[in-house]
């Protein structure tokens, strides 16, 4: 039988896929030869510049043994880990707060959201440096002398602390989602008795389940990514309690010239988020089916 | 009158979160001795001479001679962006195709995919042509409709626009391509600024692919310069000009956002953008 293609009339069959050529053009060159490519330059002996030689599984295997990856590896899971939650706690009670038929909404709004907006901005990295020296803002304004940098501990808090600052877009999906939830449910809901904080886990919390997941996907996406703040406050270190993977994997290309095995990381790399992504995706797809 | 604490929650809460900026543009007017022992952003007198000093930056260029490195960038990108996005979601929302199932479903997931993981790929792709040290690498991407985000949030806000629309302008006589030029485009236009705002804010921001692909000092966007001078200034001396110069590389995107902050505040979450 032959497939019916529902187009205007006179409309060819293959229009539609002309205007979507450029994508499967970036498709095919910017994310599926990368792809392709990070895995088999992972499959050999390459500096960049003099030709690849075959080395067969031996970057995998030796990204088993190699104590920075390991580390890298745990640091980054542990910077996702304390960022992601706290983030996005942080990013709901705000938007709660301004949905309470607030005055000045577009003030609040505006000052919490200008963070995430400006955040990567190397200006604003290089000023958040400042904030946390011994002798800077955040000790004088505190009254304590930490040296933040010397402490592993306080070397993550200091990006982490970077990285909740920029909370505002997360708020800002969360805010737009609190506004499509009808009024009636919560007046019928207090005509039943029901208390505010009922109110919140019974009706908020469950009709909110698809932004709180597309929110934990873009935040812990970008998290596992992190370069610019360890790469310009830190430097990774100290005893590298910073050094992510995404510094793991531009020190191997372009301080120690190990192109194989960078691309062996970044391919780990990248089916390991990929991993976390459908697990994700499967445990909030589960849940949805429990609910019927 | 119940809300009092509410207000003095949000209140103080937007004080924290806006001050690192005002101490940010304070302590650039203050002297080095300054900056580390008084927390009020008020200098005690302005210094202007720093921004004098600060315009000239570590190299041979003047920060203008950066700025203009950094529209060179930015203006392509939005140009390429706009019309590749456009083209991509028009298809994918109006026109049922072979394949269009298999080709959605991998857009989607391109969506989620951690750039980072492509870069070092894509830079040995790059120095096989001879283009690294130019600003194709970071440009003509954008041609291919490779930031997902704009392309759903287009393909969510045509699907708004009735279909009789586009019949009508077929009725008189448009094709495919002059529905979308003619009737479309002017109806997305909101979302055409946005893509343009979010575009030019990401590329200020933008900092490991410039990284990455330019190499000489002549050359370099904003950011690498903020860098560089971070870097050569060090602690210890002139930590005021690296502070004016990091005042003066966030213009642009201040001025970008308060212009367009009412037009796309609202219209972000329409593709659930974030930064």
């Amino acid at each position: 039988m032959k497939k019916i293609y529902h187009n205007p009339v006179g409309v060819w069959k293959y229009t539609g896929l002309m205007f979507v050529i450029p994508f499967i053009l970036g498709f095919l060159l910017f994310m599926l030869y990368p792809f392709v490519s990070s895995f088999i330059f992972g499959l050999t002996d390459y500096n960049g510049i003099s030709p690849p030689e075959f080395s067969g599984l031996d970057n995998y295997i030796s990204m088993f043994r190699d104590e920075d990856f390991r580390n890298a590896f745990a640091v980054t899971l542990k910077y996702v880990l304390i960022l992601v939650p706290l983030k996005l706690i942080i990013s709901l009670l705000v938007a709660l707060l301004l949905n309470m038929e607030i005055r000045f909404i577009g003030v609040y709004r505006t000052i919490f959201y200008i963070p995430s907006i400006l955040g990567s901005n190397l200006a604003i990295v290089i000023m958040w440096q400042f904030l946390f020296t011994e002798n800077g803002l955040v000790n004088q304004i505190i009254g304590t002398d930490i040296s933040w940098y010397s402490s592993p501990h306080g070397s993550l808090a200091i990006i982490i602390l970077l990285r909740l600052w920029e909370f505002g877009s997360a708020m800002i999906i969360f805010l737009n989602a609190l506004r499509d939830i009808p009024q009636e449910y919560y007046d019928a809901a207090k005509v039943d008795g029901c208390g505010k904080i009922r109110c919140f886990f019974s009706i908020t919390l469950p009709l909110l389940k698809n932004v709180i997941f597309l929110n934990v996907i873009l935040q812990f996406i970008s998290a596992m990514q992190e370069f610019n703040a360890p790469y310009m406050i830190t430097g990774g270190g100290p005893l590298k309690s910073t050094y992510t993977i995404g510094m793991l994997i531009y020190d191997e290309m372009f301080k120690y010239h190990n192109a194989g095995y960078a691309n062996a990381v970044s391919w780990v790399l990248f089916v390991a988020v990929t991993a976390f992504v459908l697990i994700f995706y499967v445990i909030a797809g589960r849940k949805k089916e429990n609910r019927k | 009158m119940k809300k009092i604490p509410v207000y003095i929650l949000l209140t103080a809460s937007a004080i924290v979160m806006i001050y690192p900026l005002l101490w940010l543009v304070g302590a650039s007017f203050k002297s080095n001795d300054e900056i580390f022992s008084s927390a009020w952003f008020m200098p005690g007198n302005f210094d202007f001479s720093v921004y004098e000093r600060a315009w000239r930056t570590v190299t041979a260029y003047s920060m203008g001679h950066y700025f203009v490195n950094t529209f060179k960038i930015i203006v392509p990108k939005i140009f390429f962006a706009l019309v590749s996005s456009t083209l991509v979601a028009y298809g994918f929302a109006r026109f049922d195709f072979p394949l269009k199932k298999l080709l959605y479903a991998v857009f989607m997931g391109t969506m989620f995919m951690p750039a980072i993981s492509v870069i070092m790929p894509t830079y040995l792709m790059w120095s096989k042509t001879g283009l690294l040290d130019t600003y194709i690498p970071l440009t003509v991407p954008a041609l291919f409709a490779t930031e997902g985000t704009f392309v759903f949030m287009l393909i969510q806000f045509i699907k708004r626009i009735p279909k009789e629309y586009d019949e009508a302008g077929r009725i008189d006589g448009c094709n495919s391509l002059q529905v979308l030029v003619y009737i479309l485009v002017p109806c997305i236009r909101p979302v055409l600024v946005s893509i343009s705002v979010f575009t030019f804010l990401w590329t200020m921001n933008d900092f490991l692919n410039p990284l990455i692909m330019i190499s000489s000092v002549e050359k370099y966007p904003l950011s690498l310069i903020l860098r560089l001078s971070a870097d050569s200034t060090g602690n210890g001396y002139e930590q005021n000009k690296i502070l004016a110069m990091s005042v003066i590389g966030l213009i642009p995107s201040i001025t970008v956002f308060a212009i367009a902050q009412k037009k796309f505040i609202g219209g972000i979450t329409a593709g659930g953008l974030s930064s």
